[in-house]
């Protein structure tokens, strides 16, 4: 096989990977903290605030981890760009 | 509780089970590639799957019929504290956007089919790699059981499989039909089948969940009803216990517990072998990172699915054994037709998992114990026929087990499982991003964390069992109640890391690591990095 031109040079941390590490982290200390949604108001259509919260966090999360993965392409195509090597 | 057959909607059923074996057969025709005696067309459909595939492949394959009836059967049981499965859904994304790729690059590079080979490849211990597969085997076997135990309750509801009283050849007979015919086209067509009869399962399961979420509130008049039903039915005394059924909103008390189940259940999920052949089949690196972000549409349908059971208490549905609540929900609350459809989505909806699970199962058997231990120079012909025949044996183990032993076995193993599964996440998990833990120390690691889960599962006691009584227990030096396996893990971890220290002091042998740092990144299309695999590569490059 041809020698893999290896991109992922350059300083490890970056602003944009402490952005995507917190939109994956978000999800974890939301969800955890339990105590921060066990309660029953403000009631929506009658459903209990802690099942429409976490069911609310499902679509943040996803929110999220579309962030997490737009700039992590973004800061991988810069990177292969930076080394000037491959074309995609 | 079965007043007679119900027709119309066993029609409907039987329609939809005639569809997908239909489908199933002629998978084996679908995009087709021209080795097909390799394990990797059989078990890993081709590695051929792109964006959308995967993702009704990875839905159908861990939101399973047991998921759909066991949820709304824990909130109709307890309440609150059942719907930990949505936070647990939700951690499983972004843990995956983070580790999946990368093992999805090294398997791709090194020809891995099994979470077990690349343990090998990475440590260079056949042992370590052994200890992963067998795991992973025990962890699968309870879990296609209780995929029957899914179709039961759908077959139980409908009044097919007859009352106590009868004979038990006529009674078990529709699950012996269901499950031959599952049996012989996964063994003809391999993961193709259930990629393919997926797309029908989802679709029907997402039809009946919007249904039942608009039309049941409004026959019951309301979301606020329902709830207050429920909060009253929750409060009542339950004899057995002395404390109330449950709760709408979990207590101080509950709250470690929640949140551990959510947090080990997540990290656990990644570990079971039929995940991660879901996983692999897919074409490339970017197709999982874009699924983590369209999967959640499950776990929001998980979360509708769950509030399912608060309904089943307010329509007053009672039943003694909770897996039938929803089913029997079904059944009170939609006309004959229509609760043919929901019976068909649940029906499919095992035998997608089930599918998956035998493969996935009979791939760790014939890659990890069978070619490194029995007979290291198999071809891959020889491979994909062991695996097709294991794949068989696996179920008709699933079958004989849900026949002969009372359910609560298969839950009580299924419980167990999930604890067993968690203690491969060091080995898998941290051998991704590094060589640092030491092969035996990961050994040893393992073996503490399956001891202590197992010994502390066996000891929680319930109103009605006396062992394997729940999944979670006080954990030590904490003082609250927390998920088993969760603690397991954390033991495991610490255990790990002291004995890496303890081998690197007295220069225990290393172990070679076939991989390079940029195998973990390699994409297809990448420079270097072949878009076709060489036919079943696997195992044959070292």
């Amino acid at each position: 096989m041809s020698q893999a031109p290896e991109t992922r040079e350059g300083p490890v941390v970056t602003p944009v990977r402490v952005v995507i590490a917190l939109c994956l982290v978000a999800p974890f200390v939301a969800m955890l903290w339990v105590g921060s949604y066990a309660k029953t108001d403000p009631v929506f259509i009658g459903i209990p605030f802690f099942y429409w919260y976490q069911m609310l966090w499902v679509l943040l999360s996803t929110a999220l981890t579309m962030i997490a993965y737009k700039l992590w392409q973004r800061d991988q195509r810069a990177r292969s760009a930076a080394k000037g090597g491959a074309s995609q | 509780m079965n007043d007679g057959v119900n027709g119309v909607a066993l029609a409907v059923f039987i329609f939809f089970f005639l569809l997908v074996t239909a489908m199933g057969f002629m998978a084996s025709r679908w995009r087709k590639a021209e080795n097909e005696h390799s394990l990797d067309e059989w078990g890993l459909g081709g590695r051929s799957f792109g964006t959308w595939v995967t993702w009704f492949l990875l839905g159908g394959d861990l939101y399973t019929a047991y998921t759909f009836v066991a949820v709304p059967a824990a909130i109709y049981a307890a309440g609150a504290a059942g719907f930990f499965a949505v936070p647990y859904t939700i951690l499983v994304y972004p843990l995956i956007f983070t580790f999946l790729p990368r093992l999805w690059s090294v398997s791709h590079k090194h020809g891995y089919v099994t979470t077990s080979d690349f343990v090998r490849g990475r440590f260079g211990s056949k042992g370590l790699s052994l200890a992963v597969a067998v795991t992973g085997i025990l962890a699968t076997m309870p879990y296609i059981a209780l995929q029957l135990v899914g179709i039961q309750a759908v077959l139980d509801v409908m009044g097919v499989g007859g009352g106590e009283d009868t004979n038990w050849f006529i009674k078990d007979l529709p699950l012996l039909i269901a499950f031959g015919v599952l049996a012989a086209y996964t063994y003809s067509s391999g993961l193709r089948a259930p990629a393919l009869i997926a797309f029908v399962k989802d679709t029907l399961i997402y039809l009946v969940i919007a249904v039942a979420i608009i039309y049941i509130p409004i026959k019951l008049g309301g979301f606020d009803e329902i709830f207050a039903r429920a909060s009253e039915a929750y409060s009542e005394t339950n004899p057995a216990t002395g404390a109330p059924r449950g709760a709408t909103v979990p207590g101080e008390a509950g709250q470690w517990t929640y949140a551990t189940l959510a947090l080990g259940s997540a990290l656990a999920l990644f570990m079971y072998p039929h995940s991660i052949t879901a996983t692999l089949s897919s074409r490339s690196r970017e197709v999982i990172r874009r699924n983590t972000t369209i999967l959640p549409l499950y776990s929001l349908m998980l979360g509708l699915l769950a509030l399912l059971g608060f309904m089943a208490i307010a329509a007053g549905v009672k039943v003694s054994n909770g897996q039938l609540a929803i089913p029997q929900l079904f059944e009170n609350m939609f006309p004959d037709w229509f609760a043919g459809v929901a019976f068909a989505a649940i029906g499919i909806g095992a035998l997608v998992p089930a599918a998956i699970m035998s493969i996935a199962a009979a791939n760790l058997f014939t890659r990890n114990i069978y070619k490194d231990f029995l007979k290291p120079d198999a071809t891959p012909k020889q491979e994909t026929q062991v695996s097709k025949i294991v794949s068989l044996l696996v179920k008709v183990g699933a079958l004989v087990f849900v026949l002969t032993m009372d359910k609560t076995v298969a839950i009580n193993f299924q419980l167990l499982g999930g604890i067993w599964i968690l203690q491969t996440f060091p080995a898998l998990v941290g051998g991704l991003f590094t060589r640092w833990f030491h092969r035996w120390a990961l050994i040893g690691g393992w073996a503490v964390g399956m001891v202590y889960g197992t010994v502390a599962a066996y000891g929680v006691a319930s109103p009605t069992q006396k062992h394997f009584g729940g999944s979670s227990k006080e954990i030590p030096g904490i003082g609250e109640i927390g998920y088993i396996g969760l603690t397991a893990f954390v033991i495991n971890v610490l255990v790990t890391v002291v004995l890496t220290f303890v081998m690197r002091a007295v220069k225990a042998p290393d172990g070679v690591d076939e991989t390079k740092p940029q195998d973990y990144t390699a994409d297809a299309g990448d420079p270097g990095v072949q878009v076709e695999l060489p036919p079943a590569t696997a195992g044959s490059s070292h």
